[in-house]
């Protein structure tokens, strides 16, 4: 049974699995698809709170949680949908391209 | 021992059903199939199957349902015409990329329009590139036979395609004739359990399915699939080999009917094989060499075995019951004539489209066809190649 990381864009047809079928959990992390994004979000550490609403938000599961507290985005899975930045109650995210344009943001 | 009955096609294809007990029929109504998910109801209320009976809104939403079962683990089946398999289009594509072996029973009808509810083939043709392999019969016990057969060439580890059996609407879903049918163990121990590999309800190793292919995966997925359709020729053969040594009845990918040292030909396929039969023998009794294919597997085409069987012919009707609307001929003549191609020595070839929309076809219609054929040997010139038969005008 061929497993998901040996499946990549150097295989022939014949090494692909029946009907392309994944036969284990979790692979989504192996593709980086942070490359879809065209706009992204910044965490500025010092505004943020840790009320923790932004994780739960994030479609994609981009925002790493541990102990109660979450910590820098993963931008190799981020697609930059924005909703982290709607949601944050401290405006301890922004726009990596408005941010000059914020006061007392670096 | 077998069971000599009468049925008509669709309560044939309903007894099949009976006796491999799918784990999964998801039904949405449309003549001339609606039989087959009604007795196959009644099975279920009687307590004779174990079958989940889903009624669903549509025939996208039945495909999608066996799809969804058998990407689960289980058997599922369902059957349609006409429309009802045009509403499952997308969806019928979907079962062959993922390779879920659905067996789908086409009571084949015209499709619309004029609105129509008798047969020809435009349903079932039009799904020729939707990666389902297609059995067609030319009586109700070729339907009933080609039903036990389908499960364990769709299942096939080499194949696992979905399947269409199809029948011809009406003239054989309907039309009660005598039938042979094998008892409900034998039928059970030819056609088996099914027991996927891989499968969605298998705890110990989730699966995913039908990933999205970007451009760097679709070429690869699709030869892959087209490799598997070239598989089931010989699935197709074996399980036919092993059905006549069970149950005795000899099919292949079609039947050559008086070929041997044919020198005109029909290729036909369905219930009008059975009428240009009689054509042929009394066409044989006046000294013609005539002789006639009758195609029984479309997907996969047999085309080297049916160019083999035709090429010592000197002129060759293409039956077709289907308009594909080209302005050059129907599918199934575009199929033969592709074919025979690359023989050396090749017939003459000429395509007829009749019989749509449940268009009477006679033995002197036949004959007529024979004719035609008589006259290009004799004089050479093969005349207009697209034509059409029975019309009025």
């Amino acid at each position: 049974m061929r497993s998901a990381k040996d499946i990549n864009e150097k295989i022939a047809w014949q090494d692909l699995t029946t009907g392309c079928e994944i036969y284990e959990p979790g692979t989504s992390r192996l593709t980086k698809t942070g490359e879809w994004r065209s706009r992204t979000p910044v965490w500025i550490e010092e505004k943020c709170k840790q009320c923790l609403l932004c994780a739960p938000f994030c479609p994609d599961a981009s925002i790493p949680c541990k102990d109660g507290k979450r910590s820098e985005f993963d931008y190799e899975h981020c697609k930059g949908c924005g909703i982290c930045i709607k949601v944050c109650p401290f405006d301890a995210i922004c726009w990596q391209d408005e941010m000059k344009d914020k006061e007392g943001t670096k | 021992m077998s069971i000599r009955e009468r049925l008509s096609g669709n309560e044939a294809v309903a007894t099949a059903i009976r006796q491999i007990n799918p784990d999964v029929f998801a039904m949405f109504p449309i003549t001339p199939s609606t039989e087959i998910p009604q007795y196959v109801a009644q099975y279920v209320a009687d307590g004779k199957v174990d079958t989940e009976f889903i009624c669903v809104e549509s025939e996208h939403s039945a495909m999608s349902a066996c799809l969804g079962a058998e990407a689960a683990g289980v058997r599922a089946v369902t059957a349609t015409s006409s429309a009802g398999l045009s509403y499952m289009n997308e969806v019928l594509y979907v079962a062959g990329s993922l390779r879920l072996p659905v067996v789908l029973a086409v009571a084949c009808r015209a499709l619309t329009g004029p609105i129509n509810i008798n047969h020809d083939y435009s349903d079932s043709f039009a799904e020729r590139d939707s990666g389902f392999i297609q059995l067609y019969a030319e009586n109700n016990q070729e339907v009933y036979d080609n039903y036990l057969m389908a499960h364990r060439i769709a299942e096939h580890p080499d194949v696992r395609l979905p399947l269409m059996v199809c029948e011809d609407g009406f003239i054989t879903s309907h039309a009660i004739e005598n039938i042979e049918l094998e008892e409900d163990a034998a039928v059970k121990a030819f056609v088996g359990e099914y027991n996927p590999e891989n499968y969605l309800l298998k705890k110990e190793n989730p699966l995913a399915v039908g990933p999205y292919g970007v451009s760097a995966y679709y070429m690869e997925a699709r030869v892959a699939q087209a490799q598997a359709m070239i598989n089931a020729k010989k699935v197709i053969l074996d399980v036919a080999a092993d059905f006549e040594k069970t149950f005795g009845r000899k099919y292949g990918f079609f039947e050559a009917y008086k070929m041997e040292d044919a020198e005109v030909a029909m290729v036909i396929m369905g219930s009008s094989a059975g009428t240009a039969k009689v054509a042929v023998d009394e066409l044989r009794a006046q000294g013609i060499k005539a002789g006639l294919v009758k195609l029984r597997v479309f997907r996969p085409f047999p085309g080297e075995e049916l160019a083999a069987v035709l090429q010592n012919c000197k002129a060759v009707a293409v039956m077709d019951k289907s308009e594909g609307f080209s302005a050059c001929g129907g599918p199934l003549f575009a199929e033969t004539a592709g074919a025979c191609i690359n023989l050396d020595k090749r017939p003459k070839m000429i395509d007829i489209v009749f019989g749509l929309g449940g268009r009477d076809f006679t033995v002197d219609a036949a004959k007529g066809v024979f004719n035609r054929l008589e006259n290009i040997v004799k004089t050479g010139k093969t005349g207009p190649v697209y034509t059409h038969m029975g019309q009025r005008g």
